[in-house]
């Protein structure tokens, strides 16, 4: 049985921080580039939940049974997030789900993970994989990191066939959060470089080479990834592998983005590859794993709705005190308006679908779409003939608009907007991710999953719209 | 069925309604207090004369709010509510009650303590919800209007902005000769249009304040009005819709008008015999909460033409000595909107002007006024229309 990659999703945000803007503020040596930022609605769920629904419209009729949600980064330490992805992107009930965390190898691991479970279960496994690295001010770790997400369907019709796998782990101090720290702490540089992530990276790639019977030079492209970028560099070296194998780590335009960063290499790298590549991608952190990929013939007439690379193009830039702000790292007053509330149980369950399919209804009578699902008709007054309607995926435009100056919010103005569904159907709510004053009668929208806020620990997720990217 | 209405049916005897302003030193009972004991000695009669009282305020739970600090004899108190039209609705429900028969006095009062939250407006605590409500301020509902009046009927941006404004400065302008409204200066158009942005394209001056107030009218059967009064005022129509919800449901919906409010309008009309409101209305007070309803409402109650109430606007015919006085008394705008007190606030310039009491503001022989009131945002919200007469 072939097992691989049938079809993958990712996710970069909107908003870009440049390395130069944090330097300036703190005074301090400014990187390269720009580093990719989740923007003050967002986290590791939501932005999985973005990828993970790009991977599911380019594999329309899977059957999902397992999923899995990898990330350091989880918006709750106890409670299923991947049971939130799974709402999102309206899987069925009858799925094995967990949480895959503790270190930014996870994603990788939760891939291999996956193909065990096709493996044995059959069925397509969906792998929803999300970092929202959060660093201190100052640190390597806030210039170098980034933020995004990157979702995998594995299942039997590859368009990329898992042909090896290697694993090590090592109980190993380098970079170590203990629960309720909000930024990691980290050993000295050299002690990990030299006797963590070069060899345990190093035997895990040559595990799973020699599994494979393969030489470094046959290899189409290579994904290396370490906390410290240096070990991949020189076990590159090492390794007698050219540069131009080396995939670009996107370091200069999206960071390093943790848990989902191999994974998110792997999909720009897929995008660019032809039937007969292998593509080897490595991931170190408290060990490392190694895969090996075949690029498979249903490649060529596989088509990304989304690539990473226009994610990489449509952006908008953030001020690094916003973004101090929207982390809750720098305290700002809060606006003279009641804290909002949280969410109550009862009626999140009963509005499921609603709330996190952004599923509405239809009338079977008149053939009416409207959202949120209703029982009665709002057009012929009909009672219960509803079946539900799914608007997620539809375009929208915006019927009118304005910028809300005192609504609460991270990220004023908020921008509030009626949009009306192509096919019937009108939504009022947010609109995210655009530039407020050049907001127009007329835009053209598409949704997107967010958290809208969190209060007595609860995470509010919904829906808003954002200009189509 | 129908809404027959209750023509010459109920008459206003007694009125009271305290100064709206930043009342730091009294609470909603001194409120309470005032407005209605105004009412009394406006209608010649001691508390114990009335038999049952109306009370509207947001978020109370029982009669006891009025009943308990005015000391209120082991008579009928009910408590209403109905967002912003919730002082309109304690009206209505105290001339149903003595059209029927069932009572001979009634008061209906409303009041509202807005400034002691520390949160500027309204603050009501949602029930138990799923979180897919919205975070929308009551001016951003608002505002709304503006992009899809503007666009509609083609009035660019600044011109819209231009029209907006000078429903403010005229209702700050009548609100100047009103000692009982809380903002009593006329404000210059350029203050109005550079004002800090609310909700685009508003600025704060684009917005009623905020304000305590309590307002208060005591009814009885028409027969009896003379026992109270030589100049009672005389109820011609009451009419008090809620609409489906459909603006934010449905594609049909513009946000250029208020369903709820052209319904309740017609209603109010038809129990009148009211058929061309431009020429038979002598004033009006409109809900002007922001300025782009007091643009929209002027269409909505059939003051101008469809897409042409801007230019009724800039031309004047709504200011006090134009064809049809809108917000004599300052509106919203210069009161401020203590929600349960605005709609007898409104009633009470009514009252004074039917009456030929307004003063500076006084409008020559008036006939027949109309009170508008509504409450929730465009596409989903209640209306109450009111005309009324000697």
């Amino acid at each position: 049985m072939t097992v691989g990659i049938a079809s993958y999703g990712s996710y970069v945000p909107y908003r870009r921080l440049k390395r130069a803007a944090i330097a300036e503020v703190l005074g301090i040596p400014a990187g390269k580039g720009e580093r990719a930022v989740a923007s003050f609605d967002e986290d590791s769920v939501s932005m999985a939940v973005e990828a993970a629904r790009d991977a599911l419209r380019a594999a329309p009729g899977t059957t999902v049974r397992t999923l899995l949600f990898a990330t350091t980064t989880p918006p709750y330490a106890e409670k299923l997030n991947a049971a939130l992805v799974g709402a999102a992107a309206q899987l069925p009930l009858e799925i094995r789900a967990a949480d895959l965390t503790g270190s930014p190898r996870v994603g990788l691991t939760a891939l291999l993970q996956a193909a065990d479970a096709v493996g044995a279960n059959g069925g397509s496994a969906l792998v929803a994989i999300a970092d929202c690295r959060l660093a201190a001010p100052e640190g390597k770790a806030e210039q170098a990191g980034g933020d995004a997400g990157v979702a995998f369907v594995v299942g039997e019709d590859p368009i990329a066939e898992i042909v090896a796998s290697a694993s090590v782990t090592r109980e190993f101090l380098d970079t170590w959060r203990a629960p309720g720290e909000r930024f990691a702490h980290t050993w000295e540089e050299r002690f990990a470089l030299t006797q963590a992530y070069g060899p345990l990276l190093g035997a895990a790639v040559k595990r799973v080479l020699e599994q494979a019977q393969c030489a470094p030079s046959s290899l189409a492209r290579i994904v290396l990834d370490a906390p410290n970028p240096r070990a991949a560099d020189e076990l590159a070296r090492g390794a007698k592998i050219a540069p131009e194998q080396l995939a670009d780590p996107l370091a200069l335009t999206v960071g390093q983005t943790g848990a989902a960063h191999a994974p998110l290499v792997l999909a720009s790298v897929l995008a660019a590859a032809k039937p007969g590549d292998l593509i080897l991608v490595a991931s170190a952190g408290d060990g490392a794993d190694a895969l090996l990929l075949k690029v498979t013939a249903r490649a060529a007439s596989y088509t990304q709705p989304r690539s990473v690379g226009r994610l990489i193009e449509s952006k908008g830039d953030v001020a690094y005190a916003r973004y101090l702000k929207w982390r809750e790292i720098l305290p700002t007053e809060p606006p003279r308006r009641p804290d909002p509330d949280r969410p109550a149980a009862p009626p999140m369950l009963r509005s499921e679908t609603w709330k996190f399919g952004f599923v509405g209804s239809r009338c079977t009578a008149c053939g009416t779409p409207q959202l949120p699902p209703q029982r009665i008709c709002i057009r012929c007054g009909t009672r219960d003939r509803m079946t539900p309607h799914p608007f997620a995926d539809l375009p929208a435009k915006v019927a009118t608009f304005t910028l809300d100056r005192l609504a609460y919010s991270l990220n004023p103005p908020t921008v509030n907007v009626v949009v009306d569904f192509a096919g019937g159907g009108r939504f009022l709510g947010e609109m995210t991710d655009c530039a407020p004053e050049k907001v127009q009668i007329g835009d053209e929208v598409e949704m997107t999953f967010r958290r809208m806020h969190s209060a007595g620990g609860v995470h509010n997720y919904f829906w808003k719209c954002r200009p189509r990217r | 069925m129908a809404s027959n209405g209750i023509r010459d049916r109920v008459a206003i005897v007694g009125m009271g309604c305290t100064q709206f302003g930043e009342h730091w030193d009294k609470g909603p009972d001194d409120l309470l207090i005032d407005a209605a004991y105004q009412a009394y000695e406006s209608a010649g009669v001691a508390p114990n004369d009335v038999d049952a009282y109306w009370l509207g305020t947001m978020g109370q739970l029982s009669g006891l709010t009025l009943s308990v600090p005015l000391k209120i004899d082991y008579k009928p108190v009910t408590h209403v509510e109905n967002f912003c039209a919730t002082g309109s609705e304690a009206l209505r429900q105290a001339c149903y009650a003595v059209a029927s028969g069932a009572y001979d006095l009634a008061m209906a009062i409303g009041v509202e303590k807005l400034k002691d939250s520390g949160y500027s407006g309204l603050v009501v605590s949602s029930p138990a919800n799923d979180g897919t409500l919205g975070n929308m301020s009551a001016p951003a509902s608002f505002s709304l209007l503006a992009p899809a009046y503007f666009k509609k009927y083609g009035l660019d941006p600044a011109k819209g902005k231009e029209v907006l404004a000078r429903i403010a400065w005229k209702n700050h302008r009548n609100g100047a000769k009103n000692p009982r409204a809380q903002f009593r200066k006329e404000v210059p158009m350029e203050a109005i249009l550079n004002s800090p942005k609310v909700a685009d394209p508003l600025g704060v001056m684009d917005c009623s304040g905020v304000a305590d107030g309590s307002a208060a009218a005591i009814v009885c059967r028409a027969e009896d009005a003379q026992k109270y009064t030589r100049h009672p005022i005389f109820i011609k129509a009451l009419s008090f819709v809620a609409g489906p919800g459909e603006g934010p449901l449905a594609q049909d919906y513009d946000f250029t008008t208020f369903r709820e409010v052209v319904a309740s309008a017609k209603d109010a009309y038809t129990q009148a015999g009211v058929s061309d409101p431009r020429k038979e209305i002598s004033m009006a007070e409109v809900h002007d909460c922001f300025t782009p309803t007091e643009l929209v409402l002027y269409e909505d109650l059939g003051f101008s033409p469809r897409g042409t109430a801007w230019q009724d606007v800039m031309s004047g015919f709504f200011d006090l000595d134009g064809g049809l006085p809108v917000n004599p008394d300052g509106g919203l705008k210069s009161f401020g909107h203590p929600i349960g007190a605005s709609g007898l606030r409104m009633m009470y310039e009514m009252w004074l002007q039917l009456r030929g009491e307004a003063g500076p503001r006084q409008i020559e022989r008036p006939t027949l006024g109309l009170t508008h009131n509504l409450g929730g945002a465009p596409g989903r919200c209640v209306s109450f229309v009111s005309i009324v007469g000697r």
